[in-house]
């Protein structure tokens, strides 16, 4: 058989094994992103069916799907709604940071991975899954509670935190001096604020220029400027992905919305094989021993983020129940996290040990996530009324 | 009424308020259009014993069903001593041919002697509309005037 046949087999199989896992995610209410993990271990080295004959294509792929990613959560935000978010968060927003992302730091360094690995496994742990998060609020009939504003709030203030983290991140990763560095945080302040400024002014402008009314002309001058911006960003140390983001805070109105509607299934498509080149790219092996770590941080940073909701919900006067809610809400972990991973494993910054403890990790999160914000509630009304038995139980209704 | 605006950043706009028995009620309006009815619990204001996914044709729907008929039936019972004068409820139909018009370009008084008195919309009532009021799909006139002009208005709003 010759080569690009085997691997048009190798691709297709990998897809179907993941349209299959996608389903069964649905069937059972969770994220498809822990199965494609689970998928991409499978089949990469060490695996059960090692697939070596479609490296070149998933690893181009891999980086076009963080790309889409950061672009549609870009679109999902107008800069109005940031500066609103940021004003309205920013205490909760530094809590957050503080709680979540201590945990992975201090695991980091207590395995001798350095202030680098501890600067990565932090990002791991402190971001929540803003994808997963806003698709429970939404399977849950949660979007009209009171805390949900809490909740999306601070997912707004963690994904400009990770704007302003990842070309940090990249410019550590590429092991620049401490002046490289400061100069790579002042370059990507300085652009994330000139293009915040531009799309609060001009963004029907951008809008404008990317937009058409022939779905294939804008499919392709989209996604053309996205892989465009991104490279760009991507040259000036800032981060590919962030260009993304910023792109996609700059597209606004109808545009933005037709350009999410066009571009989702390929998001869908190209992120999914991110997740798989990840896994692939981790040796199952290297998972049993750092498992422990792996559920120490879990319970760890489930009780962390549980506080940081606790905590947000109260400052804006929510009653218990829905401060349990909004923590809960919040724990689970997922695309980001393993965005991270993914860029420091690709510079080859830290030990292989790392990206299996995050795989590990965000296997846990992404399933104990939405479970913990669907249980929460009943278990938090057993215990009030184990705690407080002559209350008689409030009518159900 | 205290109607609370929220945004809700991503996802879209929620308006709600507070009823009388102290519970809250109101929209969630997404990014999309997608509109969901939403009803806080008795026990938990903080949470939604219901949200319920509405089309638009449903919102409208419940919207007018529970306003302009209240005030069709307040104006019936206003007019009662008034014989020869009556209150209907007119529909503007989404792409009909005042979709997108005023008030004015129906020249309804000089036509009919019918009043628009008022413009049922999304569960809101706009009083006295002006001549330049801009009708849309799905709005609810109040009008009256003699039976048979509020006849012929019907026509004209259907045939334009």
């Amino acid at each position: 058989m010759n080569h690009t046949a085997l691997s048009l087999i190798e691709l297709g199989a990998v897809f179907f094994v993941l349209g299959v896992l996608g389903r069964l995610a649905g069937k059972i209410g969770l994220s498809p992103i822990p199965l494609y993990l689970l998928g991409g271990l499978c089949f990469g080295s060490g695996g059960l069916i090692p697939l070596t004959d479609i490296g070149g294509f998933t690893h181009l792929a891999g980086e076009i799907g963080v790309v889409l990613l950061l672009l549609l959560l870009g679109l999902e935000y107008s800069a109005a709604e940031l500066f609103t978010g940021l004003r309205r968060s920013w205490t909760a927003g530094l809590l957050d940071i503080v709680l979540n992302a201590a945990p992975g730091a201090a695991v980091a360094l207590l395995l001798g991975w350095g202030p680098v690995g501890a600067m990565v496994l932090a990002g791991v742990t402190y971001i929540s899954s803003s994808g997963i998060v806003a698709k429970v609020l939404g399977d849950l009939g949660r979007l009209g509670n009171r805390e949900t504003p809490v909740v999306l709030s601070i997912l707004v203030f963690e994904d400009l935190a990770m704007a302003l983290y990842l070309p940090i991140l990249t410019a550590v990763l590429g092991g620049v001096s401490l002046l490289g560095g400061l100069e790579a945080v002042g370059i990507s302040l300085l652009v994330i604020t000139v293009v915040l400024v531009v799309a609060l002014k001009f963004g029907r402008y951008v809008s404008a220029a990317v937009d058409s009314p022939d779905r294939e002309v804008f499919l392709l001058k989209v996604l053309g400027a996205a892989l465009l911006v991104a490279g760009l960003a991507s040259a000036m140390q800032v981060s590919a992905a962030v260009g993304a983001f910023l792109l996609g805070i700059a597209i606004s109105g109808s545009t933005a919305e037709n350009a999410t509607r066009i571009l989702e299934p390929l998001r869908d498509l190209f992120a999914a094989v991110f997740f798989v080149v990840f896994g692939l790219n981790t040796n199952p092996a290297s998972i049993p021993p750092v498992l422990g770590w792996a559920i120490v941080l879990a319970v760890v940073t489930t009780l962390t983020k549980v506080g940081t909701g606790w905590w947000a919900a109260r400052r804006q006067g929510i009653g218990r129940l829905g401060r349990v809610r909004a923590g809960a809400a919040l724990v689970a972990r997922g695309e980001f996290s393993i965005v991270i991973a993914g860029l420091a494993v690709a510079a080859g910054a830290v030990t292989g040990e790392l990206a299996a403890l995050a795989t590990a990790y965000v296997l846990l999160m992404a399933i104990l996530g939405p479970t913990a914000a669907r249980v929460v509630e009943p278990v938090a009304r057993a215990l009030h009324r184990k705690t407080a038995p002559k209350t008689t139980p409030a009518e159900a209704n | 009424m205290n109607v609370e605006v929220t945004p809700l950043p991503g996802i879209g706009v929620r308006k709600d308020f507070a009823t009388r028995t102290g519970r809250r009620i109101g929209v969630v309006t997404q990014r999309d259009g997608h509109i969901e009815l939403i009803v806080s619990k008795s026990d938990d204001p903080d949470a939604c014993a219901a949200s319920i996914p509405l089309t638009a044709d449903e919102a409208g729907a419940l919207a007018n069903l529970l306003g302009a008929p209240q005030l069709v039936a307040q104006l019936t019972e206003e007019h009662r001593d008034l014989p020869g004068i009556s209150t209907r409820q007119l529909p503007i139909k989404p792409s009909g041919p005042f979709d997108g018009r005023t008030l004015g370009d129906t020249a309804m008084r000089t036509r009919t002697g019918v009043s628009v008195v008022a413009v049922a919309r999304a569960g809101q009532v706009h009083p006295s509309p002006a001549p330049d009021f801009t009708f849309t799909g799905g709005d609810l006139l109040v009008a009256v005037g003699t039976g048979e002009g509020l006849e012929a208005a019907a026509k004209i709003l259907k045939y334009g």
